[in-house]
């Protein structure tokens, strides 16, 4: 062996995996992958109603200079239900929100708006999820905060619970 | 009283281990040793003190007694008693203990079998075992106690996550343990031989039966978990370079390295210091699968196995062992004299030559494997999935399949190409008639797969030339297990890229009385029927499948358990000479409209991936016998032969 320092190559990468590996151990997992979306603009859609008698949703409707909620939802998604009540706490906080609806009937978009409130200014039907993965969404519930230019601020992943109104009024806010 | 007599089994095995790894302190510091005499019996002691705590842990899961926590959270009295049993390891607590258990019972194996290496090295190498026994004794004794008691008592369980009740969990994990575990045995014989410097062929002697055995459970075992992926998740994949299925694939990898070179060292007293490198880079894999497998930092489908804190136990072990290990090979390896040289064209140049492409596949796994944590920590978040691992291993396992040709063919020391120039030219026109014919009638299925039913084909008539011109009554056993291992290669790659070159599937929603057609079957969806398990309700789908006038019928279930609840499809599979049929069905379609979903494939020699690695474990088992035979009938002194 005329290059001892090659000998201590086995260690150095086991010092480095080990690092690797106490990295992975010590910081926390965040299995949640947002968008990368965020600080952009809202790209171009024109989703026509998502149920008979709610107005048609295009991402113009968005830009006029006041922030809001969009709101990606279903009628056949349970936690969606979940979070209705918390929906109807933000309209009452004066907040509007405009929703998407994923992969749904406009009969049975219907029933879930009887049933369960119409907190929307606005919904538009995403029968394909196109508009979905154009905003980097993965799933139903989730939550964009749209400032008043069209720009996507923040993504809430998962359903709105109680404790989530007041941090995304304040987002609503700041967004001004 | 069960549970507190194995708790204290425990604890006295933990003693033994500590009084074997101060009396090999004692030897190696060139002391009196007064504590030698004590170390075979401590291993023995050890050994039996730890398969008395695993079987009282399975006679606890056998009885169901649920004042053990441990039983209390993984067993359920509806269960069936196979997998009350299988329980017994089917969690961190007990496999820890199955681990364990099977390191001391080797341990104790090596102190009464083991007489080829002197006594000193042997000492060392029980010392050593015993070091790697004392971290796993203080893991279980202080963070996993498999024993514990839970009262009040409940009075059902919590049950097994049902993904897991299966009969190829009672075989998988075990059978992945004794493979790891074969490994440290292989660890602790470099290490003992590097501190006594006795590198060579008797230590490679000794050494070898422990790789072939941890090499032949590898590779079962590895073959029952993608089997078992392949029919329980329902996707239709075998291999799907989860985190988890490539911790079980590098020790193998490096496994195989070193059951070659380890061959060498034996045979031809060279490659010495590459092959305690390997030894120390497998049993490293090991630890790294166990710790990848425990501590949940990859995302992966093992997640039912996660346990962060756990995993910087395991963790700590594993960098103390390896690091303290690559110490000691940086300090000593330059006292390991230069082996025997050889020339490039001989069969130490084509086992070096395996042993580079293996170590470049298993560096390619790793980097893949470990590369989404070092992204994490840049701030980046991706995920690595087969597109990588596929264009990187492929390639090089095309140059491996190559070599192999006619690596087994070339003679010890040196030889001419020129010797083999027939064979060379018939493999190189087999290739290119089967690449043309695979090419012709499928020219769509992609390089690869092509290549691979070429090599599949060559390597078939490739495998079995080393018994050509042998008296076959005469032909050691090893040289045929050798042969059976290589045809087994070939049979497995043929299955993997037939299944990635023609494999047909068809995805749909079928009311009962509707079909569906995939590669020439036709698949009618005959009925839907609720069906009851033990511990689990399932719809099951009874369809007819039609081929060419002969018609079969296929029950996929998608089955709802309860206790934990979850569910899980049960895929259906008919086997046919040439393939599968694999069909699964979900729940109810979301239109409510009466229809099922139904996936349907054909795989077409898709059993042979698994027949493969059956016969690649035949040809280790075949070797194994032949190496403890050969022992058994000459005893001592046998100088190396050349085969």
């Amino acid at each position: 062996m005329n290059r001892p320092w090659l000998l201590w190559l086995p260690l150095a990468v086991i010092a480095f995996i080990g690092g690797l590996a106490i990295y992975g151990l010590a910081v926390p997992k965040d299995e949640q992958v947002h968008s990368a979306m965020i600080g952009r603009k809202l790209p171009e859609f024109a989703l026509p109603e998502a149920a008979p008698g709610v107005l048609p949703l295009s991402n113009k409707d968005m830009v006029d200079g006041k922030p809001r909620l969009l709101n990606i939802f279903a009628s056949w998604c349970i936690p969606c239900k979940a979070e209705a009540p918390q929906l109807e706490m933000l309209k009452a906080a004066g907040v509007e929100i405009d929703a998407i609806a994923i992969r749904d009937r406009p009969e049975d978009v219907a029933a879930f708006l009887t049933e369960f409130g119409n907190p929307y200014r606005r919904i538009g039907s995403d029968s394909e999820m196109a508009v979905q993965l154009k905003l980097g969404s993965s799933g139903v519930p989730e939550t964009y905060v749209i400032g008043g230019d069209g720009t996507i601020l923040f993504q809430h992943i998962g359903d709105i619970r109680a404790e989530h109104v007041p941090m995304l009024v304040e987002k609503l806010k700041s967004a001004k | 009283m069960i549970a507190e007599a194995g708790l204290a089994a425990l604890w006295l095995a933990a003693s033994m281990a500590l009084l074997q790894l101060i009396g090999g302190m004692t030897l190696l510091r060139g002391g009196a040793g007064q504590l030698v005499p004590l170390i075979k019996p401590a291993a023995y002691v050890q050994g039996a003190l730890c398969a008395f705590a695993f079987l009282a842990l399975m006679w606890l899961f056998y009885v169901t007694d649920l004042s053990v926590l441990l039983v209390a959270s993984n067993s359920h009295i509806d269960k069936p008693v196979i997998f009350k049993l299988a329980g017994t390891w089917g969690n961190h607590e007990g496999s820890m203990l199955l681990w364990v258990s099977i390191l001391s019972v080797s341990g104790a194996a090596i102190a009464l079998l083991e007489k080829r290496i002197e006594a000193k090295t042997l000492y060392a190498t029980l010392g050593v075992q015993a070091f790697l026994a004392l971290g796993f004794f203080a893991f279980l004794l202080f963070s996993s106690n498999p024993f514990e008691r839970l009262s009040p008592a409940p009075i059902e369980g919590a049950g097994l996550n049902p993904l897991l009740q299966d009969v190829g969990l009672a075989f998988h994990p075990p059978t992945l343990y004794f493979g790891y575990v074969g490994l440290s045995i292989a660890f602790s014989f470099a290490v003992g031989a590097l501190l006594t410097n006795q590198v060579g062929p008797v230590f490679a002697r000794a050494m070898r039966p422990w790789v072939l055995g941890a090499w032949i459970f590898l590779t079962i075992g590895i073959a029952a978990g993608s089997y078992w992926a392949y029919y329980e998740l329902g996707w239709g994949g075998w291999w799907f370079w989860d985190p988890v299925e490539n911790a079980s694939l590098m020790p193998w990898l490096a496994a195989t390295a070193l059951l070659h070179s380890v061959s060498v060292l034996a045979t031809r007293n060279a490659l010495r210091a590459w092959t305690i490198m390997l030894a120390l880079v497998a049993f490293a894999m090991s630890m790294a699968g166990t710790f990848l497998v425990r501590s949940g930092i990859l995302t992966s489908v093992h997640a039912f196995a996660v346990d962060p804190e756990r995993g910087s136990f395991i963790l700590a072990l594993m960098l103390l062992y390896t690091g303290l290990a690559f110490v000691i090979f940086a300090l000593r390896i330059g006292t390991v004299k230069q082996g025997e040289p050889f020339q490039l064209v001989s069969r130490e140049g084509a086992i070096v030559a395996n042993n580079i492409f293996l170590s470049v596949i298993l560096a390619v796994v790793l980097i893949g494997t470990l590369y989404p944590l070092a992204a994490e920590a840049m701030g980046d978040k991706i995920s690595v999935g087969p597109p990588y691992f596929n264009k990187a291993t492929v390639p090089i396992a095309v140059l491996l399949m190559l070599a192999l040709l006619v690596g087994p063919l070339l003679r010890w020391r040196h030889d001419e190409l020129k010797r083999l120039k027939y064979w060379i030219i018939g493999a190189a026109a087999i290739l290119l008639w089967t690449g043309l014919a695979v090419w012709k009638l499928a020219p769509e299925i992609g390089i690869f797969p092509m290549l691979g039913i070429a090599l599949a084909l060559a390597l078939g008539v490739a495998a079995w030339l080393p018994l050509r011109g042998r008296k076959l009554l005469r032909t050691p056993l090893p040289v045929f297990g050798m042969v059976i291992a290589h045809f087994g290669i070939a049979v497995s790659v043929f299955g993997m890229a037939s299944e990635s070159g023609f494999s047909s599937e068809t995805l749909t929603a079928l009311a009962p009385g509707e079909s569906a057609k995939v590669a020439g079957w036709e698949v009618k969806l005959d009925d839907v029927n609720p069906v009851v398990g033990d511990n689990w309700v399932a719809v099951e789908g009874k369809m007819l499948a039609r081929n060419n006038g002969s018609s079969f019928v296929l029950r996929p279930q998608s089955r709802q358990f309860f206790r934990p609840e979850m569910q899980t499809s049960e895929a259906a599979l008919l086997t046919r000479w040439n393939g599968q049929l694999y069909a699964v069905i979900a729940q109810p379609d979301q239109q409510g409209d009466g229809r099922w979903q139904v996936r349907l494939w054909w795989k077409p020699f898709v059993p042979f991936i698994w027949y493969g690695a059956l016969l690649i474990a035949l040809g280790g088992m075949i070797a194994l016998l032949g190496r403890m035979f050969r022992r058994a009938k000459k005893p001592a002194k046998n100088k190396w032969q050349a085969e």
